[in-house]
This record gives C-alpha cells, sequence and structure tokens, in this order.
C-alpha cells in the first residue's frame, strides 16, 4: 500500500520541474465540511487577485452544515479559476483538484466537474485508516481515478503536517495553500500577509503556525511535484475591490444611503445581511432581523413609509411570504427595495444552488395587476451599483423595485475598479418641511403618473396611506372608475421609467444566424462562449439585459436582426425531444416566455436545472450544434 | 434669546390643538359599533395630550376596527391584514418623534398576526396597540375568531364553536419582555379613557385589550356583563386608575391588585367568572428595541464614506502590492 504513494511521489521527483505557462486554470479544493476546504480557496483567489490575475471564485456548499463525513454528496470547498486576464465567470470543468478525501472526490467527478485527464492531488493517509472498510473503498476510488485517466498524486498530508504542527486536522488547509503557491508561483509575501490578516484575531502563535505550515507545503512541493504554471498577471494599474456578491449588496446598500434593512435568515441570501449588520451602524443604519419574511417586508415597508426607502433582502421562499406586501407597496405607492438572491426553486428546492427562476414570480408573482421594476446584476460589481441605482428609482418612481441576484453572484468572488464614493448615491435627509395646504396624497401626473409622497411629520400632509384601491386625494375608492384611473397611473409610471432606459448593448456583431439574449449572472459565461463561438467565424452575438421589467426600447428590433434568437437560462424549460412535449404544450424558460409574449418573435431556450453556474464550454457547445 | 430656550419659543408659538381637528373622515362603522366609542377616547387622548396630528401615526390591519386611521385626523397606515405590528415597528424604527397607534381586530391580533403579536411584545417598542375584540369576524361577516366564545354559531361554525377561546391576556403576559397590559370594556368611557391614557404614558408597547361591542354579528355577546356590571372586576392598585364617582358607583367589584407583580397579573388575567378591567401589569423598565437600537451616530455622507473607503480597504488590491505577478 505505501509503495504506491512513494512510488508516486518518486516518479514525481525524479523529473525535474518544467514550468508551464498558461493562460487561465480552473482549480478545486473540496474537502469535508468544516475541514477548511473554503478558507484556502478563498486565499489562494484572494492572493491571485492581489497579484493581478482575473479571478472567478465559486463556493462548493453542501445543503447541510455537517453532512455525514467521507460522503459523494458532503463536497465543500472553492473553485478558483485564474486567468491571465479579466474572468467573467466560474470556467469550465476543473484542470487541478485538491480533495481531502476519496468519496467527494468521487462525488465531483461524477457530476463532471473535472476535466479529463485533470491532476488530482489527494489525501491519502486513508490508506492507513484502521478500518479496512475505509481502506478499501479509498482504494477503489483511487485506482477507478487513475483508471479514467486522471493524473491522481497521492499525498500524505496530515503527516506531513504532524511534522510542523501538533494538530494537523486543523492546519492542513494551509499546507495545500502553500502546495498550490508552488505549483502556481503565487507571491508569498502576499500568501503571508492574507494568512496574518485571516488569523489575526486568534493571535500571534496561530498566525506562526500556520505560516510554518504554509513553507511545509511550499517545500514539499518543490521536493516532489514536477509541475509548475505560470499564469502571467497583468498586474494591477489601478485600485481594484475583491468581494462576492452578497458583499457588494451590503455595501451597496450603504452606499445608497438607506438606512434601514429588515430581513429573516434565508440561504444563499444572508451573508448580505452579515456584513451589513456589522458596518450598519456605523453609519447610523439598523438591520432588523424579523420574526419571518412577512414581518420583514412590513417592517421595511413601515421605515420606508415614515423615513428613507428601506431594503429587504431575502430568497425565493421569502419573495414568496412577502408578496401580498409587495403589491401594497406597489398600489399604495410606498418606495421599496428587495433583493431576491435566487436559488433552486420551487419550494425549498436547492438552497445552496443558483438558479433564475423567480423571474416570471418577481414580475407577474403578486396577485392583481402590480407594475412594479424588475432588474438583475449580472456581475459582483453590479450588485454593489443596483442597490443605489435600485434605492433612486424607487424614490423618483414610489415604486417597488426588485433586485434578483442569484446564488452564483452572491458566493462567487471577483476583483472590479474599486468605486469611488459619491455623495448624489446616498437618499437625501428625509423632507419635514411643511407642504402646501391642499397636498395630495397621489398628485398623480396626467402624463407620467408620477407623484411626491408626504412622509409623517410633514404639516398639511395627513393621510392614511390604504392598500385599498384610492382616489388621489387618498380615500378609498367607492366609486367606479377610481381604480380603473389609478391603475393607469401605477402603470404609466412604469412606461415613463422605460422612456429612461438605453437599449442593450450587442457583444458581437448586430445581425447573423443566432442571437442569445441572458440576463443575470450567466453574463460572463455566455459572452465567453460567443466569443470562442465567434473565433471559429460562427455568425453569433449575444445581448444581456439588466431591466426586465419593463424592458428598454430597442430590443425587438436587435432581435429582428438574426435567423434565430434563444434565451440561455439557469432554468427549467420542457425538451421537445420528449415524446409528449410539442409546440402546443412546450414550457419556456422564463425569460424566453418574457421575450415570446412581449415582441411576437419565436425566441426558443435552451436551459436547464443542474444547480451550477453556466458553463461557457457548454453553451459553446449547444452554440456549435445548434449552427451546424 | 431672552434665555430661552428655542423649544421653549416654539412651544409658545404652537396652537392648542382642538378636539375636531383630530376627526378624519366621517365613520362609517354600525350604529352602536363599539368602535365609535375607541375612536372618541382616543381622540381625546390626542387632544388632551396636545399631539401634533402631523406627528402621530395610526397603523392599522384589515376589519371593521383596521379603518380606524381613516378616521382620526393625524397620519395612519391601513395596511395588511395581520400585519399592523410589523409596520407600526418600522414606522417608529428610526423615527422616535413619531406618537405611534396601532388598531387591530381579534382575527387580525390573535389569528393571521399572533406571530407579530408575540414578537411585537417582545420587542417592546414604545406605542399604544389596541386590540379591538369583538370575539367575531366583522368585516367578512360573521366567521368565528379566537376568541369566540365555545359554543358560539357562527357562519363557520353552524353546529357551535367547538373550541374554547383564547384569552388574549394570558398569551401577552406570557411573553418575555411584556411591559404593560390592560383591560377595559369600550362601553365605560371614563375608564377606557383614562387606560388609554396611561398606556400612551407607558415607555414600552402598551397592550390595551378592548372588549367591544359588534350589535350585528354579536349582539348578545356581553349581556352578561352589561346587565351584570358586578361580573367587571375593576383593578385596585396603588398606581392604577382612578374611576370617576359616577363610574365607581356602578362597578363596585373591586379586586386588589400590584400591577407590578407579573404573576399577580397572570392570575388575575387568569379569572374565569369575572372580567378583570384596568392595568394589570406595568414594569417601566423592560429595555425598549427603539432604545436598544437607537443609532449611536446620524447618518452623514462623510461617515458613510469613511465606512466605505474601510470596507474598499478590507477588500481591496492596490497596485503596490501587485509585484512580481509572474511575467
Ligand atoms: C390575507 C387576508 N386574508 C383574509 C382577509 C379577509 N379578512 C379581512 S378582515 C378579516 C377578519 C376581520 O376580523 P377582525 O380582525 O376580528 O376585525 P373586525 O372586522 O372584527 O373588526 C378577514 C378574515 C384579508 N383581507 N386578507
Ligand atoms: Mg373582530
Amino acid at each position: 500500500m505505501h509503495s504506491t504513494l512513494s512510488q508516486t511521489a518518486k516518479a514525481e521527483k525524479s523529473m525535474s520541474a518544467t514550468i508551464q505557462k498558461i493562460d487561465e486554470h480552473v482549480v478545486e479544493i473540496i474537502s469535508d465540511s468544516g475541514e477548511g476546504a473554503q478558507t484556502a480557496g478563498q486565499m489562494f483567489g484572494t492572493v491571485s487577485a492581489k497579484m493581478g490575475n482575473g479571478v472567478w471564485t465559486v463556493e462548493i456548499i453542501p445543503a447541510e452544515i455537517e453532512p455525514p463525513a467521507r460522503s459523494t454528496a458532503g463536497a465543500s470547498g472553492n473553485r478558483i479559476r485564474i486567468g491571465a486576464e479579466n474572468i467573467t465567470n466560474a470556467g469550465d470543468e476543473a484542470d487541478l483538484v485538491v480533495s481531502f478525501n476519496d468519496q467527494v472526490l468521487l462525488g465531483r467527478e461524477a457530476a463532471g466537474e473535472f476535466k479529463p485527464g485533470a491532476t488530482i492531488l489527494l489525501e491519502s493517509k486513508w490508506r492507513e485508516e484502521r478500518e479496512p472498510e475505509i481502506v478499501s473503498v479509498y482504494i477503489e476510488a483511487h485506482d477507478r481515478l487513475v483508471a479514467k485517466g486522471y493524473r491522481v498524486v497521492e499525498i500524505n498530508m496530515e503527516e506531513e503536517c504532524r511534522k510542523v504542527v501538533d494538530n494537523p486536522q486543523r492546519g492542513k488547509n494551509i499546507f495545500v495553500v502553500g502546495i498550490l503557491s508552488c505549483l502556481y508561483s503565487r507571491d508569498l509575501d502576499i500568501v503571508r500577509q492574507e494568512i496574518s490578516k485571516k488569523f489575526k484575531k486568534k493571535g500571534e502563535k496561530v498566525i506562526q503556525s500556520n505560516l510554518d505550515l504554509l513553507d511545509a507545503g511550499y517545500q514539499w512541493a518543490e521536493a516532489n511535484l514536477e509541475i509548475r504554471y505560470v499564469i502571467p498577471a497583468p498586474g494591477v494599474s489601478q485600485a481594484q475591490v475583491v468581494m462576492n456578491g452578497n458583499t457588494a449588496v451590503a455595501l451597496g446598500t450603504v452606499a445608497s444611503g438607506m438606512d434601514v434593512c429588515a430581513m429573516y435568515p434565508i440561504t444563499p441570501a444572508t451573508s448580505a445581511s452579515h456584513y451589513l449588520s456589522e458596518i450598519f451602524e456605523d453609519v447610523g443604519g439598523v438591520v432588523h432581523q424579523a420574526e419571518d419574511e412577512i414581518a420583514a417586508c412590513a417592517f421595511a415597508l413601515g421605515a420606508s413609509y415614515a423615513g428613507k426607502c428601506a431594503i429587504t433582502i431575502t430568497s425565493g421562499p421569502g419573495m414568496a411570504l412577502k408578496t401580498e406586501l409587495m403589491g401594497l407597496s406597489v398600489m399604495a405607492e410606498i418606495p421599496l427595495v428587495m433583493v431576491n438572491v435566487q436559488r433552486g426553486g420551487p419550494s425549498t428546492g436547492l438552497p445552496t444552488k443558483v438558479e433564475q427562476g423567480d423571474l416570471l414570480s418577481a414580475i407577474f408573482g403578486v396577485p392583481g395587476d402590480a407594475p412594479k421594476i424588475v432588474m438583475a446584476p449580472a456581475t459582483i460589481e453590479d450588485c454593489f451599483y443596483s442597490v443605489i441605482t435600485a434605492r433612486k428609482i424607487a424614490e423618483t418612481f414610489r415604486s417597488l423595485v426588485v433586485i434578483l441576484s442569484d446564488a452564483n453572484l452572491a458566493t462567487g468572488q471577483q476583483a472590479f475598479l474599486r468605486p469611488e464614493f459619491r455623495e448624489e448615491w446616498l437618499a437625501p435627509p428625509i423632507d419635514q418641511s411643511p407642504l402646501p395646504v391642499g397636498h395630495k396624497p397621489y398628485a398623480w401626473d396626467e402624463k407620467t403618473g408620477m407623484s411626491s409622497r408626504a412622509i409623517p411629520g410633514q404639516l398639511n400632509g395627513l393621510y392614511t396611506l390604504t392598500g385599498l384601491a384610492h382616489t388621489g386625494s387618498g380615500a378609498v375608492a367607492y366609486e367606479s372608475g377610481v381604480n380603473q384611473e389609478s391603475s393607469r397611473y401605477r402603470s404609466l409610471k412604469l412606461a415613463a421609467f422605460q422612456k429612461t432606459l438605453k437599449t442593450p448593448e450587442v457583444v458581437g456583431d448586430p445581425e447573423g444566424d443566432l442571437l442569445i439574449v441572458g440576463w443575470g449572472s450567466t453574463k460572463g459565461a455566455i459572452e465567453e462562449a460567443v466569443m470562442r463561438a465567434r473565433k471559429d467565424g460562427l455568425k453569433v452575438s449575444s445581448m444581456h439585459l439588466t431591466f426586465l421589467q419593463p424592458m428598454a426600447s430597442g430590443i425587438r428590433e436587435i432581435m429582428q436582426k438574426f435567423k434565430k434568437v434563444m434565451t440561455v437560462e439557469i432554468n427549467y424549460s420542457d425538451d421537445l425531444a420528449d415524446e409528449i412535449i410539442d409546440e402546443d404544450n412546450r414550457r419556456y424558460a422564463n425569460l424566453a416566455f418574457l421575450l415570446r409574449a412581449r415582441y411576437l418573435i419565436d425566441v426558443d431556450c435552451w436551459s436547464n436545472v443542474h444547480g451550477q453556474p453556466m458553463k461557457p464550454g457548454a453553451i459553446e457547445k449547444m452554440i456549435r450544434s445548434r449552427l451546424k | 434669546m431672552f434665555g430661552l430656550k428655542s423649544e421653549s419659543v416654539l412651544k409658545l408659538d404652537q396652537e392648542y390643538h382642538e378636539l375636531d381637528e383630530y376627526q378624519g373622515k366621517e365613520s362609517r362603522w354600525c350604529p352602536g359599533c363599539g368602535d365609535n366609542g375607541i375612536l372618541a377616547a382616543t381622540q381625546r387622548l390626542c387632544r388632551d395630550e396636545q399631539l401634533a396630528p402631523e406627528k402621530t401615526v395610526f397603523v392599522s390591519g384589515i376589519g371593521c376596527a383596521a379603518r380606524f386611521p381613516h378616521y382620526m385626523g393625524t397620519y395612519g397606515f391601513h395596511g395588511l391584514h395581520g400585519r399592523a405590528l410589523p409596520v407600526a415597528q418600522g414606522v417608529k424604527i428610526r423615527r422616535p418623534d413619531l406618537d405611534v397607534f396601532v388598531n387591530m381586530g381579534d382575527g387580525d391580533c390573535c389569528s393571521i398576526g399572533t406571530a407579530h403579536w408575540i414578537h411585537a411584545i417582545r420587542t417592546n417598542m414604545k406605542m399604544v396597540v389596541m386590540l379591538h375584540d369583538n370575539n367575531i369576524y366583522g368585516l367578512t361577516k360573521n366567521q368565528a375568531s379566537p376568541t369566540t366564545p365555545q359554543g358560539r354559531i357562527t357562519s363557520t361554525t353552524p353546529y357551535g364553536n367547538l373550541l374554547k377561546a383564547m384569552n388574549p391576556l394570558t398569551v401577552t403576559l406570557g411573553v418575555t419582555n411584556v411591559s404593560f397590559v390592560a383591560q377595559v370594556v369600550e362601553w365605560i368611557p371614563d375608564l377606557l379613557y383614562k387606560v388609554l391614557r396611561e398606556a400612551y404614558n407607558h415607555k414600552g408597547l402598551a397592550f390595551v385589550r378592548i372588549l367591544q361591542r359588534c350589535p350585528h354579528f354579536m349582539p348578545t355577546a356581553w349581556d352578561q356583563l352589561l346587565s351584570n356590571p358586578d361580573k367587571i372586576a375593576v383593578m385596585d392598585s396603588p398606581d392604577g386608575v382612578q374611576l370617576s364617582d359616577a363610574t365607581a358607583k356602578i362597578y363596585k367589584t373591586r379586586v386588589a391588585h400590584d400591577s407590578s407583580d407579573l404573576n399577580a397579573a397572570r392570575q388575575v388575567a387568569s379569572l374565569e367568572d369575572e372580567v378583570p378591567v384596568g392595568i394589570l401589569y406595568r414594569n417601566e423598565m423592560v429595555p425598549t428595541y427603539d432604545e436598544l437600537r437607537r443609532p449611536q451616530r446620524l447618518p452623514e455622507p462623510e461617515l458613510t464614506e469613511e465606512i466605505l473607503n474601510r470596507s474598499f480597504d478590507r477588500f481591496g488590491i492596490f497596485p503596490s502590492t501587485s509585484s512580481k505577478a509572474g511575467d
């Protein structure tokens, strides 16, 4: 048994290290929960970003906090895509995998997450496990992966770590960072800085032992492994920030000048409130954890009514609970920003995984006619700015603005230009000056439906807000005609807002054989796939929508210039290949449904709900097959 | 100027708010509906406390009782069935300057809004909460509510209500952080007014259950109490409300009660044969969420910029750190 390990190590060692220059790599670090693979991955990603590489990291999260050890469904960790240039998405299958056990590895392999022939650095301590069952399972897994053509390098990580620390189980992840730092020629100064930062709260001793582990990993790799990569980094010429989408939403909330966020914990939205809770009070804000999502939304609406526009952050099941209040926000024209970090659905669905299935429910989910604005960030940077924009729109149009983020953006880390604060981002202090006598709570503008609201405290503004149909003076409507009229004004506001929207840009030529339309977090993957296909001369372009409701002008004209239009979405849609599916009963993915309904264009869709970010390679393959 | 604080100058300038200023739209409740009396007592309270109408907000849910804000000459929020309390909390959270009142029916508060009721008591934000308890769903026409008596025939219990009525007082008194619980009947205006006034002056959430007549659907609900005033047990406590002589002559049953004693309050609240009225429990020392969450600093652009920049630093990548980045 032992011999395999030493043979591998020796085999690697006997060759002198050759340095390979590559444009990009996808590295995955996986373990059981709580073994630190996520920390290692994030650190590796941050270091790479700081060196100036393009980076996108994705968390690999099991649904349970501590799933059974060594189970195929229990992989926890991080996937890091590093590139010489800007990276806009999670990329394709992994090139190099570090795994702390054979079973999580098998799970990810079966899910098709590894490139053929990928390098796998595998913890080999399992060969010496006392339980024969574990040993035999390990060997079987190992042999199977080798037979499949993966380049498996066994490393007894714990044994190596034990040489520098007492409890190797805890520090193994930093040992791995050491290995990767050697393999990918990372700047050790930056790595050391990150380690000091990470363990600052735990004290000097902990920092030192982690620095020792880093060195141990680095030296072990230097002595035993022959692989070395260099991913050229253009360097950082301007200050940047690297964070995930939820942190960006939190910072966007601060930057918007809103001061009340009401929420109820729900994956994958919660971490936005975690970060916000840390800093919001410092700027006079408050994060209120309500007893449920209904209360959270009601609290936010109450705060908006009596002050600045407020925000509520949730995910699909939470948005479902807030539905009635969304209707009230629309009906009573109380500004509100709602972030929905989408996860797989329906019901509890895939709590930690990405999907874009809430588009139609965000637009149409409220009973009755409830025109509202729905927008979607496509990048981490967008997550920051969209909150600022949404707050402004909500106030200006006395409207509900729903921001549809998703699990991919929520946990994905990407670097973007460091925002420069502008005072105009901030909500102005609430107006407490007296209103003119006779001020009406809904003095709807005849053309745009817009009106200005009175805030409690303002003299001459007294009114009772109601979700019942009401007149311009806020009186409950008992006469017919009032509802028709007020519905018209609420709808006109959307049209007025729509007039301010810019036509989306087309990536690629403005005409061709195929136009891919996307929205939300899939942008990077779609555009990368389109660019790859275009390199081979395929006449494909793409368009990405930020505003889903209302949609900008000019979209129809863009679509008409292509022979075929299709959406790419992380959504379910029926497959015509299924025996009983035909054009009469086929259910389209959310965006395709919308585009077909609005533009009377035969928009097709390619979509799936694997709970994973779209891979550019898969989209590219689909494009090639469609244009054959 | 003249050593006067600016606030006092303002005070001198301020005009007196007459009772009719607190009158909003004309009420559309049924003749004889107990809500009319609650409205009158509340308007009187506003006048006597000289609440600035523009600084006063009445929040309600949906139901007959929930029409209340429309009939007040203040700001109002007539929201959704069951959701008045979290809305009111949101109104209050950044506006300590506003006086907040909440009006809910028994369905509103004790059925669809139960979770909010419990948690609002626990958060204990400063506001007056009135439970208009007519033992029935009025607006939707005669369905059983959680406080409908056992055996009562309603539209949804044509063979009699199977369940015993819930006791909102014991429920409220069971919640951590409860700080003020009172019960009144709307047909004793003197008591109603005095208890509401105490509620208004309470530091925290004051929960007042008001037994309310619904002549339309529950014409006989309170017959026993109306015909036999002795069944109404007035809390007699040193810090309690003092009945006027006229009222005191009619309501003679007294219960010596220490309203600072939570266990005693729970016991009194559980009385089955008599209906306790007055202040059952009061504790000014319970922390209020609005105080706990009061911002240490007020929002200012410079502050926001500073905090944002600190975060950007924390997540920052600086040109200087990208050194030997491969080639
Ligand atoms: C979500 C929702 N469910 C149901 C209703 C219908 N509804 C309106 S008021 C009400 C109950 C009213 O009873 P109560 O709260 O006791 O107030 P009352 O009319 O007796 O004053 C119900 C069930 C509603 N408006 N909204
Ligand atoms: Mg009722």
